[in-house]
């Protein structure tokens, strides 16, 4: 015999049943019930200090632990306060179930106090959402909502939820599966285009693997070193593929790109086979399209058909999970060593190394080499947008999956801090770095508030410039230095540490880096490193916006 | 080129909202569109008219299939079908020669008089879009107060084909 539930109960056990173990928001007027059927649920609930802080950590939770993210926010405010959380795990495809109260079903569309359409709102920006009507459909609406989340090409799922369907009762069943006629994503790619690709790579000369935030999701780095291995060819990463093949490996070329290493967009241009895995030919990637790696063919593995062929022209296409495809693909291919490609790319490592000016300046790539150090490259890294991000990917060496948080697609400035605090919660063991600019920590610095109370102890370095430094070096590059409101007053990040109960400490000399660092490491708290570096250092390389990838300035050759 | 697209869709409030706002969201021309149920209530089908080179028809495509309360998603224009649409036309009929040539051309066409009033005639046919077209043209010297077209819908036709599964990428 089973008892009714309430709306709000039903919630907490379809939770449970998705094996939900920390739940990051914020109460109010229309999740009242809810909150009332979270009050003895067991799950580790953070209170965040704003609604956008509860959808970051709950992106940042999702991508470091592979794990569905749950935020919960009430209506109106609270829902839109949601809304840049939920746009950037859209863009890069984070698995997050968002819940948002709404007003009473009758009350629907009556402009009522905190009401907002949040179903209107989130559509373009989901994968799937929900206006639940009725109790008697809530849990499968739950299960559906998981399901859509986390498979396929992932992506955030918002399931509006009226305060009157959360006091109805039912009787609680919860679905053992889901049945979705119109959603059955495609896991294994067709062996004929697999054994086309193969083919394709065993006559290839100079091939390129150009791996995305696919390999993460589909958790296929180990697939990915066994076939760059096999196949000899060199690997470079977009950001959100950063750690799918380690750094440090000899076939590694990092980060490709506007602002990646030149030796890849070398590589890039000159090859004559591109092998896309989980990666969307993004225009930060590929600088000017049509002169985009002109002599190579394109192999593309991805399990969303949308994303092939619509910025590039695809010779093979192989829809489907990228870990699926490449156990596939390991079980055919064949390519022998080629040493002339071998040389060439060794060559270009050599001649154009990423590089900064080597003085007693405290300048903010050496503070991220030193935390790479002090880390041993273990630490998980989140940033935030901006400088800080392109100088993290270049010299953070991360060396796995999972360890480095970005912002990649949509570029969410105030994005780092708190999914650094979400990482933390899903893997405490790990140490989680926030390495974030002096604009873009101010953009969620109440957050110091929830990392603090809850003990969740991140590290937090800010490459304080006084500027909003990326936007400042454009400026400066590209718009005749004229420093149109980047120039940042900013306040005493060390005195506001402490304020909120964290440790600060403020570096400005290049020798206080690495104790500072240590200091941290070795403290049970929050700590905010404000380091006073460069105002006007640069991200080099660049790719100006609409130039060819290999067309850069400041590779320093 | 004008592609026409039969789409079945589950038949819930905000599924018209989300094929319009991808449409709008990513630059794609909608012509017409018209919605009704089908034989099985709990699905809805949408003929949509839209223009575009192949590319763009394929994205188009694509991203209507990710949608998940789309079921299918047929580009008739590569099939054979019929398509229909219902078109209501007022015209000036002030004089007793232009209310008999009007109703002339009505009957040429197989239209029918839906309104005769005492300034205007109000015409009604159903047909493809060159018929419509057609009748457009003709009425169109004397006087056009007004159109209202519904939007093509479209079938395809019995040609003993197998039922198509979701289109393959």
């Amino acid at each position: 015999m089973t008892t009714k539930m309430t709306g709000a109960q039903i919630v907490v056990e379809s939770l449970k049943k998705e094996g939900v173990e920390a739940i990051f928001g914020f109460p109010g007027g229309s999740v009242l019930p809810l909150f009332d059927a979270l009050y003895d649920a067991p799950f580790r609930f953070i209170l965040v200090r704003h609604e956008q802080g509860a959808a970051h950590a709950a992106d940042g939770y999702a991508r470091a632990t592979g794990k569905p993210g749950v935020c919960i926010a009430t209506s109106g405010p609270g829902a839109t306060n949601l809304v840049t959380g939920i746009a950037t795990a859209y863009m890069d495809s984070i698995p997050m179930v968002a819940i948002t109260g709404q007003v009473k079903t009758f009350l629907i569309g009556n402009d009522a106090f905190q009401e907002a359409d949040i179903t209107g709102i989130t559509r373009p920006i989901t994968k799937h959402n929900y206006l639940v009507r009725d109790v008697k459909d809530l849990a499968r609406i739950v299960k559906e909502a998981f399901h859509i989340a986390s498979t396929g090409r992932p992506g955030p799922v918002v399931i509006d939820l009226p305060v009157d369907v959360q006091m109805a009762e039912t009787e609680f069943r919860y679905p053992k599966e889901v049945h979705i006629r119109s959603y059955k994503p495609t896991y294994c790619g067709h062996p004929g285009q697999i054994k086309r690709a193969a083919k394709m790579i065993a006559e290839s000369k100079r091939p390129v693997i150009y791996a995305g935030g696919g390999v993460m999701l589909s958790g296929a780095s180990q697939q990915l070193r066994e076939f760059a291995e096999k196949i000899n060819s060199p690997v470079t990463m977009t950001l959100l593929g950063l750690g799918a093949y380690p750094a440090d490996h000899e076939l590694s070329l990092g980060m490709l790109g506007m602002h990646g290493t030149a030796y890849a967009n070398y590589a890039i241009q000159n090859s004559d086979l591109i092998i896309a895995i989980g990666a969307r030919f993004d225009d930060r990637v590929t600088g000017k399209i049509d002169e985009f790696a002109p002599h190579a063919k394109i192999i593309h593995i991805d399990i969303d058909p949308t994303a092939i062929s619509k910025n590039v022209k695809v010779d093979v296409p192989i829809v489907g999970d990228v870990k699926c495809v490449l156990t596939e693909l390991l079980k055919i291919v064949h390519r022998p060593h080629d040493k002339e490609w071998a040389d060439k790319i060794k060559h270009w490592k050599e001649k154009h190394p990423l590089q900064y000016k080597q003085d007693d300046k405290l300048r903010p790539q050496y503070v991220i080499e030193q935390i790479c150090e002090a880390t041993k490259g273990n630490a998980i890294i989140a940033t935030d947008v901006g400088q800080n991000q392109m100088w993290t990917a270049q010299w953070y060496k991360f060396q796995r999956p999972r360890e480095l948080l970005s912002s990649g697609g949509l570029g969410t400035m105030g994005y780092g801090f708190p999914a650094g605090i979400g990482a933390k919660v899903g893997r405490p063991d790990n140490e989680v770095f926030v390495i974030s600019g002096d604009g873009s920590i101010q953009m969620n610095i109440q957050e110091l508030a929830t990392a603090v109370v809850n003990n969740i102890n991140v590290k937090i370095a800010i490459l304080n410039n006084s500027y909003l430094g990326m936007v400042r070096q454009w400026q400066e590059l590209f718009y005749k230095k004229r420093y149109s409101h980047t120039r940042l007053q900013n306040p005493d990040f060390v005195r506001i540490a402490e304020a909120y109960g964290a440790v600060g400490i403020r570096i400005g000399k290049k020798e206080e880096v690495r104790p500072a660092i240590e200091k941290a490491l070795h403290t049970k708290n929050v700590v905010v490193m404000d380091f006073i570096v460069e105002e006007e250092e640069n991200v080099f390389p660049m790719v100006p916006a609409g130039k060819r990838l290999d067309d850069m300035i400041g590779s320093m050759a | 080129m004008k592609h026409t697209i039969s789409v079945l869709v589950e038949n819930h409030p905000g599924v018209l909202a989300r094929i319009s706002g991808l449409f709008s969201a990513r630059g794609f021309n909608i012509d017409s569109l018209a919605v009704g149920e089908t034989e099985d209530p709990t699905v809805s089908r949408m003929t949509i008219v839209v223009e575009g080179d192949e590319r763009t028809l394929e994205q188009v495509k694509k991203q209507l299939n990710k949608l998940i309360d789309v079921i299918t998603v047929q580009d008739l224009t590569q099939k054979k079908f019929i398509d229909r649409e219902l078109l209501l036309i007022k015209v000036e009929a002030a004089t007793p020669k232009d209310r008999n040539d009007i109703i002339e051309i009505a009957e040429s066409m197989g239209a029918n008089i839906a309104d005769l009033g005492a300034q205007s005639i109000t015409v009604e046919v159903v047909g493809d879009t060159s018929k419509i077209d057609k009748l457009t043209e003709l009425l169109k010297p004397f006087g056009v107060k007004e159109i209202v077209r519904t939007g093509k819908i479209a079938m395809t036709k019995d040609v003993k084909e197998p039922k198509e599964p979701k289109e393959e990428q």
